[in-house]
């Protein structure tokens, strides 16, 4: 068959499936009624039958590429992933969510001894030597710190709603920012994401030492109890992923590098989302819990409650039906 | 070799051909979202401003959410393209063709923060010059390519050459590269075409040889007339 008998036997086809591409992509409702739906998985084999022909008949390469723009724009259509949300959800949280922590527990252990290594570094350090502090963190900082924790300051008594709603998109801004470049700086081989704990938690312990040292920690202590839980955990989580990804780069095992750091990134990403979500809470306690004014006891209990909960889930949430 | 064209086997058997985007291309693309962005930026600051503290903390919100969702969202719900990758007719897909999923997006979206390392996206173009489908750290991690999505137009040929049957029997690579003279020659000078066609038709004049070589391309693409204007490409606007 020739090329122009080709085309005049088959066009009227190939308009009809370009039409049926319009209405898909202008992803309108009412229109999709059309019976003409139902044969399009049937004429999308039938182009891709004529692509074969057209191709192995050698006819011109205009026709080709313009069947196969044809395809192409098919497959998007025909293999596209439909996405439920809410049931997904739910068993995210329940279930996908902490197992995929302790999967990759080693990571996340790793990611939480760094950074747990460094606080208790400092606060030894800054303990001991009080002037350490300085070696660390910059004499302005310092006693801008000093100043936000100092008890009895009246601005904590004056701070309104509106104030919270400032720190809270600072928070969400800041903290989660952090969290996902921990996250992305882990694929130079995990050596970006273990410099942020290292720093994070330098300073950290610097700065709890140093309250300690000149009788502010209480100020300091009850601020940040309920919602370090969260915070810091999902930090340590967003290291641990960032490291997971570095070490299929460093040490792929059996498969090659690119599908291992694929494989990587798969398995990494559930927890990305939970970190996610638990910064989210944490900012919200940050920025409407942790600045009231109430008695230790109080903050403290729901403090430890805060972090005897998210713990008690990571561990124990979705053992059942795993 | 240097090639920016992707085969793809799809489940059908088809044998797909994708042009993948390089990066002069996405960095135009980037470039215009950036501006789009830093356009909502400026709004929001004088629109919050009016709204006083409050104001900053929604701002800040607003930034968390373009900087690090911005392409995200429009990934996911547009096709693969954000506004800057439409205007430029390049769209994101898995690699094996198939729509960008969620994770998919989020996976390359968060991992632009290694490619952009340690400025200018240098850990990303070293990258996507280290492999042959021009991926970003994020694209190898996400297993997803950057695509053009349109086509452009090709125009339609026209040849005042009455079709003659060629006195050979024709192999398919004749008629690939006849027929390729036929579409191809208006881009070329007169003298050109005379000499390409010399080379085929090596014992004639160049003159008669580039007749002859249109007239049997006619032949081969089965045309009677004297006129032909063959797959005239209608346009495929909006669509990706």
């Amino acid at each position: 068959m020739k090329q122009n008998q080709f085309e005049a036997q088959y066009r009227a086809e190939w308009l009809e499936f370009e039409r049926l591409l319009q209405i898909l992509a202008d992803n309108k409702k009412e229109q999709r009624q059309d019976a003409q739906f139902a044969s399009f998985p049937e004429r999308y084999r039938r182009l891709c039958h004529q692509h074969a022909l057209a191709h192995e008949r050698g006819y011109s390469l205009p026709l080709i590429q313009q069947l196969n723009e044809l395809i192409f724009q098919g497959h998007r259509q025909l293999y596209r992933h439909r996405l439920p949300i809410v049931g997904p959800l739910i068993r995210f949280i329940l279930h996908d969510f902490p197992v995929a922590v302790r999967e990759q527990k080693a990571w996340n252990l790793a990611s939480g001894f760094v950074f747990v290594f460094a606080v208790v570094f400092m606060w030894v350090l800054v303990d001991q030597q009080p002037e350490m502090i300085y070696s660390l963190i910059d004499g302005n900082s310092v006693s801008g710190i000093e100043n936000m924790y100092e008890p009895g300051a009246g601005f904590r008594e004056d701070r309104d709603s509106s104030d919270d709603v400032t720190m809270f998109g600072y928070y969400i801004y800041n903290n989660i920012g952090i969290a996902f470049r921990t996250f992305a700086s882990g694929l130079f081989f995990g050596v970006g994401a273990i410099v942020v704990e290292l720093f994070n938690g330098a300073y950290f312990g610097a700065i709890a030492a140093h309250l300690i040292n000149i009788g502010s920690h209480e100020p300091f202590f009850t601020f940040v109890v309920a919602h370090g839980a969260p915070e810091l955990t999902a930090i340590a989580l967003s290291g641990g992923s960032g490291m997971r990804l570095g070490w299929a780069l460093l040490a792929p095992g059996p498969w090659p590098r690119r599908y291992a750091l694929q494989r990587a990134a798969q398995l990494a990403m559930p927890v990305m989302y939970g970190a996610f979500g638990l910064l989210l809470i944490a900012a919200f306690v940050e920025a409407f819990w942790s600045p009231r004014q109430l008695e230790p006891t109080i903050k403290y209990s729901v403090g430890a409650a805060s972090w005897i909960l998210l713990y008690l889930y990571l561990l124990v949430a979705g053992r059942r039906n795993a | 070799m240097i090639d920016d064209r992707q085969g793809l086997y799809t489940p059908e058997g088809a044998e797909l051909s994708l042009v993948l985007a390089g990066p002069v291309v996405r960095t135009a693309a980037f470039t215009l979202d950036l501006l789009i962005r830093l356009a909502i930026y400026i709004l929001a600051a004088i629109i919050f401003s009016l709204l006083d503290s409050i104001g900053t903390g929604l701002v800040l919100i607003l930034m968390f959410l373009l900087e690090w969702f911005y392409p995200v969202l429009f990934e996911v719900f547009r096709d693969g393209q954000t506004p800057g990758k439409k205007s430029m007719g390049i769209a994101v897909t898995h690699s094996d063709g198939t729509p960008i999923t969620v994770n998919g997006s989020l996976i390359r979206n968060l991992l632009r923060n290694a490619d952009m390392f340690p400025a200018c996206y240098l850990v990303g173009f070293i990258t996507m010059l280290c492999n042959r489908r021009f991926q970003r750290l994020g694209d190898l991690a996400a297993d997803t390519v950057v695509v053009y999505v349109n086509k452009p137009e090709l125009t339609p040929v026209e040849v005042n050459v009455m079709a003659e049957m060629p006195d050979w029997t024709v192999a398919l690579a004749d008629q690939r590269t006849l027929v390729s003279f036929l579409e191809r020659g208006v881009k070329l000078s007169q003298a050109r075409r005379q000499e390409l066609a010399a080379l085929a038709y090596p014992n004639i004049t160049p003159e008669r040889a580039e007749r002859l070589a249109l007239a049997h391309a006619r032949y081969l693409l089965g045309g009677e007339t004297t006129k032909v204007a063959h797959t005239a490409q209608r346009s495929q606007d909006g669509n990706a």
